[in-house]
């Protein structure tokens, strides 16, 4: 049993028969096909893919930013209705706001809610103890590495309460070591936020190591062709990864990931960009 | 004798960035740079002073560099210099400041709507390429005062470059950081002000720096034709009433004023955007 689940209440994330196409015109195309999943609060599910099937779609749908052609997302029953800071996002790298410190990136959340300045530099300072960054309040972004600028991805969403935090490939730009130091706090900082966690990563080992429960999607357009549910003990050590279940799962995950490595290389874009981001599309 | 200096304090390994080696590659260039102004002037004074005849181009009516102080000099003694200055800055602020608020107002609205694209950018396509010299005549038919119309001149002059960077930054703002700002909670408002237009702003400064170049270049042609005071206007009248040297006084003072507002615009595009580290590096 996973503990976190024993206490969330919510977060539970419903998708039914989505479909969803790309571009206009000639140009559209189906990135996402029939694509059935439900979420449970508090769950952490790592969604494993080739590239180009879809992920980023995916996630870029259940935060608002992009429409379904078919089928419906709720979260906790609600239809989605554009963006929302229950539904935080966590990119791979430079999202950060550049131009701000570290304490009013994190703190930008609340200062959109218009709660005074005093009050969300506190609970700011509150959430960069709790990634491990107390002292780096007055640094700009890029003074940190990157591993430290993730960590601040993750306190600038965790302000405002979500119910899911959607993470796109957040560690994929980090060097080996500093990756897995990332895991072992984004699964301690979870264990104390009881968020449900919907994570997208190229890395299987990553994906074991992290969920309850793994999404294997096919090719594009995306499509779920498996799903593993994963009952490793938590909290999860690192010498996890060489016990002989991880292996066998990994050799079964290779298995179902490897025949696409034939398949031809698509470009690797932002679905955000795939519609130009004027505002007339923007309005929600 | 330079590098090995340079090369012991490295191997040393005492020496941080700013010890030995960096303040006397600084004066080493600081001095290089120094020299090659000393070698136009040098050359300047032979020219003038020996009232070279090439055929094509002549010096025998430039005035030499000694002429140029005496009469710099004078000026600064008589009191025009204030009104003529004062006269030309009034100007260039007025058309700039006009020129920065519209063109960035504009940009902003134009990097980020559809709509106002589809309304704005047909005139405004046409409109651009006509120089803002050419205006001149219109101008001075459609104004008034010749006053208003030389800060016309200034405004159109400033204006696209300003217009021009703060589109192509606001377009350039990652799409990723437009959704990451959004589902953090802000609105059409806050994304402006909070987002778009810090992530546009080295764009809008480069284009405010170029924009001040051109603001000094148009009104300069446009004193020379419409003014009663002011440097283009002096230097123009200089060459009327056969003034030789003051007509390079008012193209030195020309190029200052156009040098250190220019430097000034940096400057402040610096103390505003303490985060920017390639505007860091790049000076
Ligand atoms: N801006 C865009 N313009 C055109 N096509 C796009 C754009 N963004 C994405 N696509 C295409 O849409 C499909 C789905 O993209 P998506 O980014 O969701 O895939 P992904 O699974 O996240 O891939 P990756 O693992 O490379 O991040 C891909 O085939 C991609 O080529
Ligand atoms: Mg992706």
């Amino acid at each position: 049993m996973t503990h976190a689940l024993k206490h969330a209440k919510q977060g539970n994330i419903d998708i039914r028969n989505l479909s969803i196409h790309l571009q206009q015109g000639k140009q559209m195309f189906e990135a996402l096909h029939n694509v059935t999943l439900s979420v449970s609060p508090g769950e952490f599910v790592c969604l494993l893919g080739p590239s180009g099937c879809g992920k980023s779609t995916l996630l870029g749908t259940l935060a608002g930013h992009l429409q379904p052609t078919r089928g419906s997302i709720t979260v906790d029953g609600q239809t989605l209705n554009g963006p929302h800071p229950e539904r935080g996002l966590v990119f791979q790298q430079h999202t950060l706001f550049p131009w701000k410190k570290v304490i009013d990136n994190v703190a930008f959340g609340l200062k959109m809610k218009g709660v005074p300045k005093q009050q969300r530099q506190d609970k700011a300072r509150e959430l960069l103890a709790l990634v491990g960054l107390a002292g780096f309040e007055q640094h700009y972004p890029a003074q940190l590495s990157g591993g430290m600028q993730q960590r601040v991805e993750i306190a600038r969403v965790l302000i405002n309460d979500p119910r899911v935090m959607l993470m796109d490939e957040p560690f994929g730009a980090l060097d080996a070591q500093t990756r897995m130091m990332m895991q072992q706090l984004l699964l301690d900082v979870w264990d104390r936020v009881n968020t449900t966690i919907l994570f997208i990563t190229h890395d299987i080992d990553e994906a074991l190591f992290l969920a309850d429960r793994i999404i294997v999607m096919s090719p594009r357009p995306g499509r779920i062709i498996e799903e593993i549910r994963l009952d490793f003990d938590r909290p999860r050590q690192a010498d996890l990864i060489t016990s002989d279940h991880f292996m066998q799962l990994k050799r079964h995950c290779l298995d179902l990931l490897h025949p696409q490595d034939s398949a031809f290389p698509l470009r690797r874009l932002s679905p955000l960009g795939a519609s130009p981001l004027k505002q007339s599309e923007l309005t929600s | 004798m330079d590098n090995s200096l340079s090369s012991t304090s490295i191997h040393a390994g005492h020496t941080p960035a700013t010890g030995l080696i960096l303040p006397w590659k600084t004066f080493a260039r600081v001095l290089t740079r120094a020299a090659s102004l000393a070698v136009c002037l040098v050359a300047w004074h032979y020219l003038a002073t020996a009232h070279v005849d090439l055929g094509v181009v002549t010096f025998q009516n430039v005035p030499s560099p000694a002429q140029v102080l005496t009469a710099a000099w004078e000026l600064l003694q008589s009191g025009k210099l204030v009104s003529h200055l004062a006269a030309s800055l009034l100007r260039v602020l007025g058309g700039f400041a006009a020129a920065a608020v519209v063109g960035v107002a504009l940009g902003l609205l134009l990097g980020r709507s559809r709509f106002a694209e589809d309304v704005l950018l047909p005139p405004l396509e046409v409109l651009r390429p006509i120089p803002a010299v050419a205006w001149i005549p219109l101008a001075i038919l459609m104004f008034a005062s010749s006053e208003v119309s030389m800060v016309f001149i200034t405004f159109t002059g400033a204006l696209f470059p300003i217009l021009l960077n703060t589109i192509h930054g606001v377009e350039a703002v990652d799409p990723r950081l437009v959704a990451s700002a959004r589902s953090l909670g802000s609105k059409r408002i806050s994304l402006f002000t909070e987002v778009i237009l810090p992530a546009a702003a080295p764009s809008i400064f480069t284009g405010l720096a170029i924009g001040m170049g051109t603001a000094w270049f148009c009104l300069v042609t446009a004193e020379m034709i419409a003014g009663q005071y002011g440097i283009g206007y002096y230097t123009w009248a200089s060459y009327t009433v056969q003034n030789y040297p003051d007509i390079v006084v008012g193209m030195l003072l020309i190029g200052l004023l156009g040098m250190s507002s220019s430097v000034l615009i940096r400057k402040l595009g610096k103390w505003l955007m303490p985060w920017d580290i390639s505007e860091r590096k790049s000076s």
